[in-house]
């Protein structure tokens, strides 16, 4: 496996090829948890790996130089996908310094006994030189927890980017023109929806410092590092931090009897226009992961549930649960779907709307049993009216 | 004096308490905070807090 960045720069991370389930993000490409090796007259280890890999990391190391050389530990990110072996690290490089901002600090002191370990807290600005390179520390907070630090080598024009440009997605090859640009970007996609996107206005700032830098390389801490198509992974990046809505519709739904279900194909088969991209989703036959990744660039989204003891489906509360926290902002959205008695379903979806901020792009549209030839007519029509409305939003 | 939010964190600034992590005296309004105030929780900017419903 080529791991050279660059002279004396190297990948040391482990290749996660069997994870699918990570912290419930459908993973269904495996994961790569990214070290990198900088030696110099001093050596800095950047980042560590999850804790079950951490001797594979020390292997690695050891294939550059001793572990006893290595001065210090840069910790831009302390979840435990990449901090989680730092106990077990610290241990085993005997001369090695923490090196990370204080929030970071306090939460390794949450996750490990920190007793002896020897930090050295950095903050916006700061640097560290490693010899002829130095190590320039930018704090990145809420991209994505509250310690994240990019960390910059301005001889070399490389950002190591923690968890920001991340795809997850195993693969021997370490460099985005190794591989399919295309997956690459659809896991970088998926990455962006399900981890960063309630971040979105910190992202934007992100981006507006790192304009300012000079790279000519962005090495992430999951998945492939990009060293040729920077611009493509930007501009989307620029894209997806505001939520930017293609002409897309997403139909998405739950159903008992399939009432719901047929309204939803009748819409569908409405908002399937010229120019408009429309997604079905039945929401207990896709991940969350998928429906997040689908909401982001939707420019309308059709929420659909049958109507359970005065409840939704108890599947789309978790999708809606989900992507509460997600906070896909500037969409418009709609309520539908099927009851017998009472209320329940379709007025919580309506409600999560109006709580989302979202505009509404119709009204609730509700059906009493099963939809007859007159309801699935009025439901193709609402279809179209959504994706012609896809289609102004997008413009 | 009016609360306020930290968007990001759910965090909430309350003028009578003030913010003693960044020598904020109790009796700050929100507006008079520094630039460079940042959210004590998740470490993001004041242009992140909205006043409280």
């Amino acid at each position: 496996m080529n791991t050279m960045l660059m002279n004396n720069i190297n990948w040391v991370g482990y290749v996660d090829w069997n994870v699918r389930d990570f912290h419930g993000y459908s993973t269904d490409r495996g994961a790569t948890y990214n070290a990198y090796l900088v030696q110099d007259e001093k050596t800095a280890l950047i980042d560590s790996v999850k804790a079950p890999y951490v001797d594979n990391l020390l292997k690695n190391i050891r294939s550059h130089t001793d572990l006893d050389k290595v001065d210090y530990i840069v910790v831009n990110h302390a979840e435990p996908d990449h901090g989680g072996g730092l106990s077990k690290t610290v241990e085993a490089l005997p001369n090695a310094v923490v090196v990370c901002d204080q929030k970071c600090k306090d939460i390794i002191s949450g996750h490990h006994d920190t007793t002896g370990w020897n930090f050295h807290i950095v903050k916006t600005g700061d640097e560290l030189s490693l010899g002829k390179r130095t190590l320039q520390f930018i704090e990145t907070p809420m991209v994505h927890w509250p310690d994240s630090m990019f960390t910059y080598i301005p001889e070399e024009k490389l950002l190591f980017s923690m968890d920001a440009f991340g795809q997850h997605y195993a693969t021997s090859a370490r460099f985005d023109d190794e591989v399919s640009l295309s997956t690459t970007l659809e896991e970088a996609k998926k990455y962006y929806a399900n981890i960063v996107m309630p971040f979105g206005k910190m992202v934007s700032k992100v981006l507006d410092a790192a304009s300012g830098l000079d790279i000519d390389m962005i090495a992430p801490s999951h998945g492939v590092i990009w060293r040729t198509h920077l611009p493509e992974i930007l501009s989307r990046y620029a894209e997806w931090a505001e939520c930017k809505a293609r002409p897309k519709v997403v139909i998405m739904y739950d159903t008992m009897w399939q009432a719901t279900e047929k309204i939803a194909m009748a819409m569908t088969e409405g908002a399937s226009i010229e120019g408009v991209e429309t997604i079905l989703l039945n929401v207990r036959a896709s991940s969350l992961t998928v429906v997040a990744t689908e909401v982001l660039d939707a420019a309308v989204v059709a929420i659909g549930t049958s109507n359970l003891n005065q409840n939704m489906l108890p599947m789309m509360a978790a999708v809606l649960t989900y992507l509460k926290g997600l906070k896909p902002v500037g969409k418009s959205g709609m309520a539908f779907g099927s009851y017998g008695w009472g209320k329940g379903g379709c007025e919580q979806v309506d409600q999560w709307i109006n709580d989302m901020k979202w505009d509404t792009v119709h009204e609730m549209f509700k059906c009493k049993f099963t939809p007859d030839a007159a309801v699935l007519s009025e439901a193709e029509k609402i279809g179209k009216i959504l994706a012609e409305k896809a289609g102004e939003i997008a413009q | 004096m009016k609360r306020y939010v930290c968007d990001v964190c759910g965090w909430v600034y309350d003028p009578e308490e003030g913010e003693p992590g960044q020598d904020i005296e109790p009796g700050t309004r929100f507006k008079d905070l520094p630039d460079d105030f940042v959210c004590p929780e998740c470490g993001v900017g004041k242009d992140e807090f909205s006043p409280e419903d």
